[in-house]
């Protein structure tokens, strides 16, 4: 009745002990995977479906992809063809660079997953997995406001640009927001004001230039603009094929457009009036974690699971830098740039930090200390310092 | 219902192969016959596993490899072991990468995370059933509770699990015992990963599930588009404090807020760099309160100060409740656009046209084309002159160099950390006095009666 393939036997062609180890791909098709699952209730008819030849030798593959690499790289000196880092040959390189934690705020009881900014430029909103917002004065570490969101996984939060509320939601597919209330006694939930309604989890919120506009965007794959008073949907954007995780507002003069990124690998810049994608970039080949524009406006960089940042460039409409390092293999949850835009900071899934020289594409500097996962990094409104929230239930403001 | 769970469980599963896969190819370098590790036989008491490594020697490849420090290598290390790339020969259970003699081994990859993820309840079911028959009381405690519920939740095929047991342990009997340890080894790394014991982090939690999907233009930039990025880096190194320091200090180094004080929006004097910026760009003159002030002081002398307030008008309206927006339109239309307005502003007749058509049917960006018209008549025209006039040259010139203040070396003379009003609280009072509320487009654009 039962199979008689046994698993140890399994086991034995696919590793053998007593000679040199053998690497083996095991790539499985769409398709195939599928079906696997479709047929195996037992574990035994998925091993016997994976016992893959061994694919091409390494040596073969990896010369094949130098050539093609080689062939590249010639096709665009044709062409002058350049990128950023080759522009900026004649800058003076950066010097070391001494960035240490000079804040540290504990409070949160679970991982923290998104943090912003007062425009005083030393308060901070942050929210965690627990449902906790917390609101802090950064500066003396002292607690001001605390409310409990009725949902888990709070993974927007949004300071007013008035300073007087702040914004947030997550797994309840909302986005509220709160008037912060210097009455000890009142509570904040009491005057809460339900703004977006999505039809999956909200990713990221911002405030547009005034309290009175809120940006959205969800894993239900858009992106949405509502009035804050009536909660009325004032513009959607339809384009992701995937789950959209992060957006930011371009600080352009006619301030109309925004970027988002999301799980199509895709970054898409909106025009905030029509509604329609006016620009869109593919070049990452994951997820796409967070989107931030260059000062001037006219790039915006990404951090992704493919544990690469990008820099595009809006008016030649293309990837002009990659900041990457062979020795970084878990994804970048999080960028913001220095004031003047020469320093990309990213947070990465493996608890660092990176700091990489825009301009030249090399990393300046690697910063340690949270215990687990960079969830979200903003630099402060005057460039002062910037801030950092983990898994590990901290938040960091270091310069 | 079984193909629809397995397929979102495979639709996840290709956003955390990419973490994997690039994991794999730092494993794979490390097994390259030439380039990678040098790797030796390990005793462990009178048994000898051949193909293993030190701590010591992974450390030291992945500092050669990669051109990192040793602090980076052993944090990267430290990932290999915890992800299952790499297991402990001794002290299994103790996932870490020390920097020693202490042996490793690569995992099988018919064990890696990539490749059986996640991990199935009967195979867990079955080596829990192994270690329960190879040594009566050798489960641990949270392993035992594991055994149970399972035994609860699986019972229809428990008949099956014991046999499967049976049947791997009799197999594993006739192995030489160098392989079989090897095997227990590499099995017990794979289930202390994808069923850790409570208290340790599970290092393969990635929060909620998100959907994807498994997946170009050829432009052209020269180097003359690219300049523009450092010339921008140039030109703001000086005001990048994280780049160049900031003057008295920075708050966060020294716990002096004087910075934020000598930047604040309603100070008599500004800052020579302050000042400096606003001839960066009109964008910054604008962006500043201060700056925004000093513009309209210049503009009333050249009596074209409605440009500003109709600019600030417009925005309000763009940025203001839905509500509103009916009644502000009306206000700038009386104000600035009708003929006769008090502040009537000069657009091209064109542009005036459409506008007070579209007035009609007022909705948030019916000023768009006049507001723009205004902004880059500032910008061509006022901006410059601004910026090369009096005003303005004696404000540099009396602008403030602020003196830089020192932290502290002693402990006791720190400076106590200040705390400041909230904004909520500035907006409370001016509630509470009656004042109207500040208008939300303060921040940004201040209300036209301010000025």
């Amino acid at each position: 009745m039962y199979p008689s393939i046994h698993p140890s036997i399994h086991l034995s062609t696919l590793t053998s002990i007593s000679s040199s180890p053998v690497i083996i791909y095991v790539h499985l098709a769409v398709q195939q995977l599928q079906t696997l699952c479709f047929l195996a209730n037992f574990p035994l008819a998925k091993m016997a479906a994976q016992e893959v030849q061994p694919s091409e030798t390494i040596a073969k593959l990896k010369s094949e992809s130098e050539a093609l690499k080689t062939k590249l790289e010639e096709e665009r000196a044709k062409l002058h063809d350049v990128e950023l880092h080759q522009v900026a040959e004649k800058v003076d390189p950066l010097g070391q660079f001494v960035m240490k934690t000079r804040r540290t705020l504990k409070g949160h009881g679970n991982k923290v997953l998104c943090m912003d900014w007062c425009k005083d430029k030393r308060r901070i909103v942050s929210s965690s997995q627990d449902g906790k917002v917390i609101v802090w004065d950064a500066f003396t570490t002292n607690k001001e406001h605390a409310v409990t969101m009725p949902c888990t996984w709070v993974m927007a939060c949004a300071y007013a640009p008035s300073g007087c509320a702040v914004a947030c939601g997550g797994l309840d597919n909302k986005c509220s927001v709160y008037p912060l209330s210097l009455d000890k006694n009142e509570n904040l939930a009491a005057k809460k004001k339900s703004v977006a309604m999505h039809t999956n989890y909200l990713s990221a919120c911002s405030f547009t230039n005034s309290d009175m506009q809120i940006l959205t965007s969800s894993g239900d794959g858009t992106c949405a603009l509502w009035d804050v008073e009536s909660g009325q949907l004032l513009q959607s954007f339809h384009g992701h094929a995937a789950d959209v995780l992060c957006l930011d507002l371009a600080p352009s003069e006619t301030g109309n457009t925004f970027v988002s990124g999301g799980c199509d690998k895709k970054a898409n810049v909106w025009d905030m009036r029509s509604g329609q994608c006016i620009q869109s970039f593919e070049t990452h080949e994951s997820d796409i974690n967070s989107v931030r524009y260059y000062p001037s406006g006219d790039a915006f960089a990404s951090g992704s699971d493919d544990a690469t940042c990008r820099l595009y460039d809006l008016r030649a409409d293309r990837e002009v830098a990659i900041y990457s390092k062979e020795s970084i293999i878990f994804g970048a949850s999080s960028v913001d740039f220095s004031l003047s835009g020469r320093l990309l900071f990213g947070g990465y899934n493996d608890y660092t930090i990176n700091v990489w020289d825009v301009l030249k594409g090399t990393r300046v500097s690697i910063l340690f200390g949270h215990e687990n996962r960079v969830s979200t990094l903003r630099v402060s409104p005057d460039g002062t310092a910037f801030c950092s929230g983990s898994w590990d239930h901290t938040l960091r403001v270091r310069e | 219902s079984f193909i629809n769970a397995d397929f979102n469980i495979f639709r996840y599963h290709v956003a955390v192969m990419c973490l994997e896969n690039i994991m794999e190819r730092v494993i794979v370098s490390m097994q390259d016959p030439d380039m990678g590790m040098k790797m030796r036989n390990q005793r462990l008491l009178i048994t000898v596993i051949p193909h293993a490594m030190t701590g010591r020697d992974i450390v030291d490849w992945l500092i050669q490899k990669y051109t990192i420090t040793e602090e980076e290598a052993l944090h990267i290390g430290n990932f290999l072991v915890k992800y299952g790339y790499i297991y402990p020969l001794k002290e299994p259970r103790n996932l870490c990468l020390k920097q020693d003699e202490t042996p490793y081994r690569f995992q099988t990859p018919y064990y890696w995370t990539s490749t059986r993820w996640p991990a199935s309840e009967l195979d867990y079911a079955i080596y829990l059933a192994k270690k329960n028959i190879r040594k009566q009381g050798e489960l641990i405690e949270y392993e035992k509770e594991c055994y149970n519920a399972l035994h609860k939740r699986i019972n229809h095929t428990w008949d099956f699990v014991v046999m499967q047991a049976r049947e791997q342990l009799r197999a594993s009997k006739q192995r030489r015992k160098a392989d079989r340890i090897v095997l227990e080894c590499q099995e017990q790394a794979y289930w202390l990963i994808n069923r850790p014991p409570p208290g340790v982090m599970d290092i393969l939690e990635q929060g909620p599930d998100r959907r994807n999907v498994a997946n170009t233009r050829v432009q052209l930039v020269s180097g003359q588009m690219l300049a523009i990025f450092v010339k921008y880096c140039e030109q703001y190194q000086d005001h990048d404090p994280i780049m160049q320091g900031c003057l008295p200090s920075n708050p966060w180094i020294t716990d002096d807020i004087m910075y934020w004080n000598m930047n604040s929006e309603t100070v008599t004097m500004p800052t020579k760099l302050r000042v400096e910026r606003w001839s960066f760009s009109f964008m910054e003159l604008l962006n500043d309160p201060l700056g925004r002030k000093e513009l309209l002081t210049y503009l009333e002398k050249e009596f074209s100060a409605e440009n500003l307030c109709f600019w600030q008008a417009c925005e309000e309206v763009r940025h203001g409740e839905a509500s509103k927006i009916a009644a502000k339109v009306d206000e700038v239309y009386k104000q600035f656009l009708a003929p006769g307005a008090s502040r009537w502003v000069n657009i091209d007749s064109k542009t005036m046209e459409k506008t007070l058509e579209g007035i009609k049917h007022p909705h948030r960006f019916v000023l768009d084309d006049a507001q723009m018209h205004i902004y880059f008549l500032m910008k061509k025209d006022s901006y410059p002159r601004y910026l090369k006039s009096e005003l303005y040259k004696n404000l540099l010139a009396k602008a403030i160099v602020p003196q830089e203040t020192k932290k502290s070396v002693f402990p006791f003379m720190r400076r106590q950390r200040h705390s400041s009003p909230s904004p909520a609280l500035v907006t409370q009072t001016a509630e509470d006095n009656g004042k109207a509320k500040p208008s939300a487009a303060k921040a940004n654009a201040g209300t036209a009666s301010q000025i």
